[in-house]
C-alpha cells in the first residue's frame, strides 16, 4: 500500500491512469503505448489526451484496426526485450486478439521451456453503463481469469489505477488491466507522489462483522454505497475489493467469509460460469462449515447488454439488487 | 418385506445405540412385541416392533449407534416366501455352496467392489452378488448405497440449516429438529443454535451419580450431560413456541383420603394406594370431558387424541427428568393404576421403558408432593398441550360454611397451551379434577 503523503491532489480515475502511463515512461524508455486512436484522438476514452505531444509518435504508436496484429506486435516487442502497454479499447473488441493472447502471451514461457518471458501490459476497458449496446459492453474479464499464464487486474480505485501499472509493466509475464468505463470520470483524491502497489491481493474496503460483499472494478462504488446503507439497519457489511482476478486472493476471500458467516459475491459479469462463481465455489470450497447461509450472486441479466437506458440499468447490478441480496442472506437475523 | 427403523423415542432424540436385540433371524413376532433395548440420550427403551411377521436378517449389529430411521432388521409379513431380490436372501446364496458353513468365509467380491465397500462403508456380506459365481461386484455395491441413501433420505426429514449451524449443533450437542429456523427459508442459523444452547454450562457438567444400573458402558458423565441437553433443547423449544397460560386451585383432600385409608385397610401392604393415584385417575376422567388438554400442536394446528395416556414425571436418580406414560389412564382401576406407576418409575430408574411409553404421552402430570413442594409451575412437554402439577397435600386452615376447619390440601396446578385451547376450558378443567376428587368411590 502506498504511504501517504502530504500532498493530495485532486484528480479522476482517467488522469490516474494518464499519469501512471506517463509516469512508466519517464522511468523506463522501453516502455511504450500503441493502440487504436491512441495518439492523435488521445484515446477513445481520452486517457493518453496529451501523452503525443509529451512523448513523440515512437512511443505513442496509433496502430490499425486490427486487434490480432497489435496486440501480437505487443507480444513481440516485449520478447524483443520491450515494455510494451497496449490498449485495446474494449474487451469485446479484445476477442479478435483471443488467440494471440491465451495461445501466444500465455503460453510462450511454458512453449519455450522457460527460456522466454513475455513482459506485456495489455489495458482494456470493459463494462457497460455508456449506452455502447451488446459489441462494446460486456464485462468479459472473468474469461482472461480463467487463463494461466497471465494476470488479470481490475483496479477500482484512484490509487490503484495510478499504482498498478507500474507493478504490472514490473511483472515478468503478461498482466491485463481491465479499467471499468464508468470509472474513468470518478473523482477523488491522490498522492502526489502515490506509490506502486501490489497486484495479487484483494483488499478490505470497509470492515464489518455481518456479511462479505465481494466484488471488484465496475461495481466496487455500488457495493460500498449498498454497505452504507446496510449501515443504516445496523448491518455491517464487510467490503472486498479482489482487485487481481487473476490470481484471486483465496485468504483475504476465506478470512472475511469465516469472521462474517455470509457472502454475496457481486460481479457485472454474466452469472453462467462467471468469476462470481468461481469466488462462490472457492468459499464452499473453503469455508463450507463457516457459512451460516447460501453464497448469494449479483451479477448482471443474461442477456446481451441493451442499447435502451432503462433497460441497460436494468440489466447490470445496482443498489438495490445488492442491498436486497444481502438482506436476503442475512434473513431476519439482525 | 419391510424395514423395522430406528423408532424417534421423543423430538429430542435423532439416534439411539441398539444395545440388545430381544430376537433372532427366524424368529415370529407380532404387534406389541419386544425386539430391541435401544439406549437414547434418556434412557435404555424396550422396543416394540408394529407388525406381524418372521424377523428375515437384522442389520444393526448391538452396541452400534445410528440415527432414527435407520433400518434395523428386515421382517417378512407372514405367509411371504422369497425376499424380493434386491433385498437378498440371507440363506441359499451360491457363495455359501462354494464355501463350507464352518469356516467364516469371506464374501467374494471384485477389488473394486471391495474398495467400494470401504468408501462407501458397506458391508460386503449384506450385499447380493450378481457377477460370475455370485462374486459381488463395484456395480452391486453402489447399487446397495444407492438403496441405503434413498432409505434414510426418505425417513428423515430434511432440516434447513446452514453448515455452519450444524457445525455448531454438533458441537454443541443440539437437536436441530427442535431449532426454530430465523434464516432464509426459515433455515436454522448459528444465532438460532447459540439461541438453543443457552445452556448454563455447569448443567452440562452435572457430577457423575454413584450406579447406573442397566445402562452399560456410555461414561455416567457423558450421560448426564447428553440428557441434560436433550431437556434443555426440549424445554427450550416449549419456553420458545408454546404460549404458556397457568391456573391453579386449591383442593380439599378429605374426602379422598379418608376413601383411601378405608380402601387400604382392605388390601393386602404390597398393594396399597398412593394418593397420587387418585389424582391421575381424576385428571384422567377429567381429561374426558375437557380433551383440548389432550393431545398434540403438531403443524400448526391442535390434533387431539382419542386415548388418554397420562405421562408422568419421573426423576432420575442421576438427575434428569422422565416422563413415560401410563395408558388409557382413565379406563384403568385404581388398582392397575398403582401396579403401573409402580412398574413405570421402576423401569424408568433402572432401563426398562418401552418406546410407546416414551412417545405416547397426550399430557403430563407431574407429582412434586413427595418433595414437600407446595406448588408447581410447569413447563409443558412439545408437542403435548397441557400440564398438570400437584405439589404436597398439607394441613392448611379451611373455611366452608362459615366454619374453619383444618383439611388436607393439595395444591393442583394447570400450564396449558394458549394456541389449544383457552382459560376458560383450563378453568373447567381444573374444576372437573376437583368435582371428581370429592366422590373418590366413583373413582
Amino acid at each position: 500500500m502506498s504511504v501517504k503523503s502530504a500532498t493530495m491532489l485532486k484528480t479522476t480515475y482517467r488522469e490516474a491512469v494518464r499519469e501512471a502511463i506517463r509516469d512508466a515512461m519517464r522511468r523506463d524508455d522501453r516502455v511504450f503505448l500503441m493502440g487504436e486512436d491512441v495518439g492523435k484522438y488521445g484515446g477513445c476514452y481520452a486517457v493518453s489526451l496529451g501523452l503525443l505531444e509529451e512523448f513523440g509518435p515512437e512511443r505513442i504508436r496509433d496502430t490499425p484496426l486490427s486487434e490480432a496484429a497489435f496486440v501480437g506486435a505487443g507480444i513481440g516487442a516485449a520478447l524483443g526485450g520491450m515494455r510494451p502497454i497496449v490498449e485495446v479499447m474494449t474487451v469485446n473488441f479484445s476477442l479478435l486478439a483471443l488467440d494471440q493472447i491465451v495461445n501466444t502471451a500465455a503460453t510462450i514461457l511454458h512453449m519455450s521451456g522457460g527460456q522466454f518471458n513475455v513482459p506485456l501490459v495489455i489495458r482494456m476497458a470493459t463494462g457497460a453503463g455508456r449506452q455502447l449496446a451488446a459489441q462494446h459492453s460486456h464485462s468479459l474479464e472473468g474469461w482472461y481469469a480463467h487463463i494461466p499464464g497471465i494476470k488479470v487486474l481490475a483496479p477500482a480505485t484512484l490509487e490503484d489505477a495510478r499504482g498498478m501499472l507500474w507493478a504490472a509493466i514490473e511483472d515478468p509475464d503478461p498482466v491485463l488491466i481491465f479499467e471499468h468505463a464508468m470509472l474513468y470520470g470518478q473523482e477523488g483524491e491522490l498522492a502526489e507522489d502515490v506509490a506502486a502497489v501490489d497486484i495479487d491481493k484483494a483488499v478490505i474496503r470497509r470492515a464489518g462483522s455481518d456479511v462479505s460483499l465481494i466484488t471488484y472494478g465496475g461495481t466496487f462504488y455500488k457495493t460500498m454505497q449498498a454497505a452504507a446503507e446496510l449501515a443504516k439497519d445496523g448491518i455491517e457489511a464487510e467490503v472486498i475489493d479482489l482487485r487481481s482476478l487473476r490470481p484471486l486472493d483465496n485468504g483475504t476471500i476465506l478470512d472475511s467469509v469465516r469472521r462474517t458467516h455470509r457472502a454475496v459475491i457481486i460481479d457485472e459479469g454474466w452469472r453462467s460460469g462467471s468469476l462470481a462463481a468461481e469466488v462462490s465455489a472457492r468459499i464452499t470450497e473453503g469455508a463450507f462449515y463457516e457459512l451460516d447461509a447460501p453464497v448469494a450472486r449479483v451479477c448482471s441479466a443474461e442477456v446481451p447488454m441493451p442499447y435502451a437506458k432503462h433497460l441497460e440499468e436494468a440489466a447490470i447490478p445496482q443498489l438495490p439488487g445488492i442491498v436486497a441480496a444481502a438482506r436476503e442472506v442475512l434473513g431476519t437475523h439482525v | 418385506m419391510s424395514e423395522f427403523l430406528m423408532p424417534s423415542l421423543g423430538a429430542d432424540m435423532d439416534a439411539g445405540t441398539l444395545l440388545e436385540w430381544r430376537i433372532k433371524p427366524g424368529d415370529s413376532v407380532k404387534r406389541g412385541d419386544i425386539v430391541a433395548l435401544v439406549d437414547t440420550d434418556k434412557a435404555a427403551i424396550e422396543i416394540e416392533v408394529f407388525e406381524a411377521g418372521k424377523i428375515e436378517k437384522l442389520l444393526i449389529p448391538e452396541g452400534e449407534k445410528v440415527p432414527v430411521g435407520t433400518p434395523l432388521a428386515l421382517i417378512s409379513p407372514p405367509g411371504e416366501k422369497q425376499a424380493p431380490a434386491e433385498l437378498k436372501p440371507t440363506k441359499e446364496e451360491p457363495i455359501l455352496e462354494v464355501a463350507p458353513k464352518a469356516v467364516v468365509e469371506r464374501p467374494r467380491a471384485t477389488p473394486a467392489a471391495r474398495k467400494h465397500e470401504l468408501e462407501l462403508g458397506l458391508e460386503l456380506s449384506d450385499i447380493q452378488g450378481t457377477g460370475k459365481h455370485g462374486v459381488i461386484t463395484k456395480e452391486d455395491v453402489e447399487h446397495a448405497a444407492a438403496s441405503v441413501s434413498v432409505a434414510v433420505k426418505e425417513k428423515e426429514p430434511q432440516i434447513k440449516a446452514s453448515p455452519l449451524a450444524r457445525r455448531l449443533a454438533k458441537e454443541l450437542g443440539i437437536e436441530l429438529a427442535a431449532v426454530q429456523g430465523s434464516g432464509p427459508d426459515g433455515a436454522i442459523t448459528r444465532a438460532d443454535i447459540e439461541r438453543a444452547a443457552a445452556v448454563p454450562e455447569k448443567a452440562v457438567k452435572a457430577p457423575p451419580t454413584a450406579k447406573k444400573p442397566a445402562i452399560p458402558k456410555t461414561a455416567t458423565a457423558d450421560k448426564q450431560a447428553a440428557m441434560r441437553r436433550a431437556i434443555a433443547a426440549a424445554m427450550a423449544k416449549s419456553k420458545r413456541e408454546i404460549p404458556h397460560y397457568y391456573l391453579s386451585t386449591h383442593i380439599d383432600m378429605s374426602k379422598a383420603l379418608a376413601f383411601l385409608e378405608e380402601e387400604n385397610l382392605q388390601r393386602p401392604l404390597p398393594d396399597r394406594l398412593l394418593p397420587a393415584v387418585l389424582l391421575l385417575k381424576a385428571s384422567a376422567l377429567a381429561i374426558r370431558k375437557v380433551p383440548e388438554m389432550n393431545g398434540f400442536w403438531l403443524d400448526d394446528g391442535f390434533k387431539p387424541s382419542d386415548d388418554i395416556h397420562l405421562g408422568v414425571g419421573i426423576s432420575l436418580r442421576g438427575g434428569g427428568l422422565i416422563a413415560p406414560a401410563i395408558h388409557n389412564a382413565d379406563k384403568k382401576d385404581l388398582g392397575s393404576l398403582m401396579t403401573d406407576l409402580r412398574d413405570l418409575v421402576a423401569r424408568s430408574r433402572s432401563g426398562g421403558l418401552r418406546s410407546s411409553e416414551m412417545t405416547d404421552a397426550t399430557i403430563t402430570v407431574t407429582n412434586m408432593g413427595d418433595q414437600g413442594i407446595e406448588t408447581v409451575y410447569g413447563v409443558i412437554y412439545p408437542p403435548q398441550v397441557a400440564l398438570l402439577g400437584f405439589g404436597k397435600i398439607t394441613e392448611r386452615p379451611w373455611a366452608e360454611a362459615g366454619m374453619v376447619g383444618a383439611r388436607p390440601v393439595v395444591h393442583l396446578t394447570l400450564a396449558a397451551d394458549h394456541r389449544a385451547s383457552d382459560g376458560h376450558r383450563g378453568g373447567l378443567f381444573l374444576a372437573a379434577i376437583e368435582r371428581l376428587l370429592q366422590k373418590p368411590e366413583e373413582l
